[in-house]
């Protein structure tokens, strides 16, 4: 592997023979997961990085084609594995927008909340293992025990801490009950001063700083230029997030409960701090939509068609079977319109969308992921030239690769 | 910048008006707008809206095989999502190709963003993308021969997955 | 005739000695690949602290570690890295498959990953779950002990009884459309030139040397 891909550069550097080779990963501890950079030296400089992925590509889009739209919600779990929940939402989103069904206002609140405790999380693992691998342990202990706290709270709704597969087409497995609401504002209340903590070690670390500060620098032009989403754009000066300006679920009721949150330095130590300050902002959100949160049914009518009766429905009303059995026979399924549609959301990450092309079976004929993390680690190239060789665990970490959503 | 920046009909109008028979077909299905190119003038219809129309991200770019879509004509689709950052416009370009000539030109030059993502459909798929810098395969080995995500490549492969050697706890 | 032991000294056969001092002191090697990494760095995080059992000190060189820990999916093109990893483990050493993924492929019986590691390494303890809780992984972790401490030797002889791998078998034959596999364990930092998929008639690609092969 190493050779073939340095190939193409190989003539330039026998001029420069004191240029070296070293080989990052797939099995480094900073790589997180699997991934694999063959970076050329001069010394401790980066003169090039050649990323090489695929080592936990395992087949999500090809699975999409043979998993009916409910089923599938297992499978996108699996792809952001540090907010599963987000996914979720994302992939029925598109499939909804397929379908054109409209949730209930209940469902899109509690699946707002869910998302920005996903964002939370997300954010909160960025940032520990960032700072992990910067040489603060700390901080990373003080983030997972915040994250065992919304796990505790997903488990409470959906039965699963960690890949709770809880959104269903129209609407979601379980209704949430007063504890869960309970747990949500204990968590609410408790949070700023957790997220205090892990800013107190961090935000004038010199350490850390310096370690951050004025490293991978991301000019706005080139975040556009490639693409870039989500906090890594917004960190570029990029203002743009799909909560505001596409809005979707709940958040163009909640339209005023936040804020943007950008920075135009580009750099590490910004996309840092632009995480930090979005956990501060998604914490208003869920603090609002718990307040407000509606009442009625969490599902939309079974004789729309889509949505899966509950238990109760199934075993006691006539109408609950037929719909449980339309949607769960195999020759039968959902009806789908012929047709094609990308939707995306804003996930932790960046915009993750989905393309699905339907042809009217139960199943997508074509379900495409659009990935956040695919997408930034192209931009890695661009970022590391001309640093040294310890801030590419730096620049990664700010980063945010997730290896399953990059590989898929 | 052309003196077109008003919303989306009104690029869609312009690009109708200048490349005539190009364009094969307007649509739109909830909020996406799509825009079907004839292979051919791709490039330029590309080209036109990331200079002239200020689509400055490339949000996409996929494949579908039609293999076994009801009712297709062409077998292969390249779908390329595009954002306007400033205006918030979203389109979706399409073009239709077929299997002796899998060969589209690269835009690379225009979204660098299409770097990976070309990549990863001619992995997937086998299209090559002429004039880009790199084309080789990305997540697949690159002993790899076949393209997964073809209709006809089945789910579970064709053994490829268990033919490794085995180590044993006497060798290890 | 009694011998003279002075107090505080006790007698034991080296084997046993060796095997508590061993199952107190594992260190894994984290090959996290996918979600189930998440959790492991749960169970060594604050609130499962696994260090509890004397597995806290994760060493990202294999020849630091004596348990293995495959936490995620393994795919073909990871396989072997994992080969090669284990490998270059010392003696004695464990390997705990975590999660459905590396025990049996999981929801993902597709044409990229691999349906349970223990197919290609040998694998001592399984743990069920997509992901396991860290409360289970903590349970195979003291698994792990009680076995040791149970079947353990100085020499590690009861690693050579167990000629094959655990899992399944492997091979059958394949079919003809199958390519090559991607490297074994020793060569899989692949450096020869690999012939690419034909590609359509009369394209200006970046190979050359596919070009050459249609030119003659």
């Amino acid at each position: 592997m190493p050779l073939e891909l340095i190939e193409a550069q190989q003539e330039e550097d026998d001029r420069r023979e004191y240029l070296w080779t070293l080989n990052f990963g797939p099995q480094h501890p900073a790589t997180h997961t699997t991934l694999r950079l063959i970076l050329t030296l001069d010394g401790e400089t980066v003169v090039r990085a050649e990323p090489d992925i695929g080592f936990l590509h395992s087949g999500f889009e090809k699975l999409g084609e043979h998993l009916d739209y409910n089923q599938y919600v297992t499978i996108v779990d699996r792809m952001n594995y540090i907010s599963p929940v987000a996914n979720e939402i994302a992939w029925h989103h598109a499939v909804e927008k397929l379908l054109g069904v409209e949730i209930t206002p209940r469902c899109k609140y509690i699946r707002t909340i869910l998302a920005e405790l996903m964002r939370i999380q997300d954010h909160l693992l960025n940032v520990g293992t960032c700072a992990l691998d910067l040489g603060a342990f700390t901080a990373f202990l003080y983030a997972f025990y915040q994250r065992e706290k919304i796990y505790d709270i997903v488990e409470w709704a959906a039965g699963q801490r960690f890949h709770a597969s809880f959104t269903r087409v129209g609407g979601l497995l379980y209704d949430v009950d007063d504890a869960w609401i309970g747990r949500v504002r204990e968590f609410v209340r408790d949070f700023p001063r957790a997220h205090g903590d892990i800013a107190r070690l961090l935000d004038r670390n010199r350490i850390f700083i310096e370690r951050t500060h004025r490293i991978g620098v991301l000019p706005r032009d080139l975040a556009i230029d490639l693409g870039c989403t989500g906090p890594v754009a917004r960190a570029s000066g990029v203002v743009r997030d799909l909560r505001k300006d596409e809005p979707y679920l709940a958040y163009a009721d909640l339209r005023n409960a936040f804020q943007v949150v950008c920075s135009d330095e580009g750099d590490c130590y910004a996309r840092y701090l632009v995480r930090m300050q979005e956990m501060l902002e998604s914490l208003k959100i869920v603090q609002a939509a718990v307040e407000n949160l509606p009442g009625g049914p969490v599902n939309i009518a079974v004789d729309s068609d889509v949505v899966l009766p509950d238990k109760v429905a199934t075993y006691r009303t006539i109408e609950g079977l037929i719909q449980h059995f339309e949607l769960i026979m195999t020759n039968r399924g959902f009806q789908a319109p012929v047709d094609e549609i990308y939707a995306a959301i804003e996930s932790p990450n960046g915009e993750l969308g989905y393309y699905i092309v339907s042809d009217g079976s139960q199943t997508a004929y074509r379900a495409r992921t659009r990935p956040p993390s695919f997408v930034h680690f192209a931009v890695f190239p661009y970022l590391i030239v001309g640093h040294q060789l310890s801030d590419v665990v730096a620049v990664l970490g700010s980063l945010n690769i997730i290896a399953a959503e990059l590989d898929r | 910048m052309s003196d077109v920046t008003g919303d989306l009909q009104n690029i869609l109008s312009a690009l109708a008006e200048r490349f005539g028979q190009a364009l094969r077909s307007i649509s739109s299905f909830r909020d996406n707008t799509r825009l079907e190119v004839s292979r051919d003038r791709i490039y330029d219809v590309l080209q036109t809206l990331r200079r002239e129309f200020g689509f400055d991200m490339l949000i996409d770019v996929t494949a579908v095989d039609y293999l076994y879509y009801p009712n297709a004509r062409d077998r292969f689709a390249v779908i390329y999502c595009l954002l306007n950052v400033t205006t918030g416009q979203r389109l979706v370009v399409k073009t239709y190709l077929n299997e002796p000539d899998l060969v589209l030109p690269s835009v690379f030059s225009l979204w660098k963003s299409a770097d990976w993502l070309e990549r990863e459909v001619y992995d997937m798929f086998g299209i090559v993308f002429e004039g880009h810098p790199n084309l080789k395969r990305i997540l697949m080995p690159q002993e790899f021969t076949a393209f997964p995500l073809r209709k006809d490549y089945p789910l579970r492969g064709f053994g490829e997955r268990h033919n490794f050697p085995v180590i044993t706890r006497a060798e290890s | 005739m009694a011998l003279g032991i002075p107090e505080n000294v006790f007698l034991s056969r080296l084997d046993a000695l060796a095997n508590w001092v061993r199952k107190n002191s594992l260190w894994p090697m984290p090959f996290a690949t996918a979600c189930c990494g998440i959790e492991l760095m749960a169970t060594g995080a604050s609130r499962h602290d696994i260090a509890r059992f004397g597995a806290e000190v994760m060493r990202f060189s294999p020849r630091q570690c004596d348990l293995m820990i495959v936490a995620g999916r393994v795919v073909m093109k990871m396989l072997p890295v994992l080969q090669r990893i284990w490998l270059q483990m010392p003696e004695p050493k464990w390997c705990i498959s975590m999660g459905a993924c590396a025990c049996s492929g999981g929801v993902f019986d597709t044409y990229a990953v691999v349906q349970g590691v223990d197919r290609f390494i040998p694998v001592d303890v399984y743990v069920p779950g997509c992901p396991p809780r860290p409360e289970q992984l903590t349970a195979s972790v003291i698994a792990l002990q009680e076995r040791i401490e149970r079947t353990g030797t100085l020499t590690g002889r009861e690693f050579a009884q167990r000629i094959t791998s655990d899992g399944p078998p492997v091979v059958q034959p394949l079919p003809d459309k199958a390519i090559v596999a991607p490297g074994d364990a020793l060569t899989s930092t692949r450096l020869w030139q690999v012939d690419l998929p034909p590609l359509p008639g009369g394209v200006k690609t970046a190979f050359p040397e596919l070009e050459e092969d249609q030119d003659s």
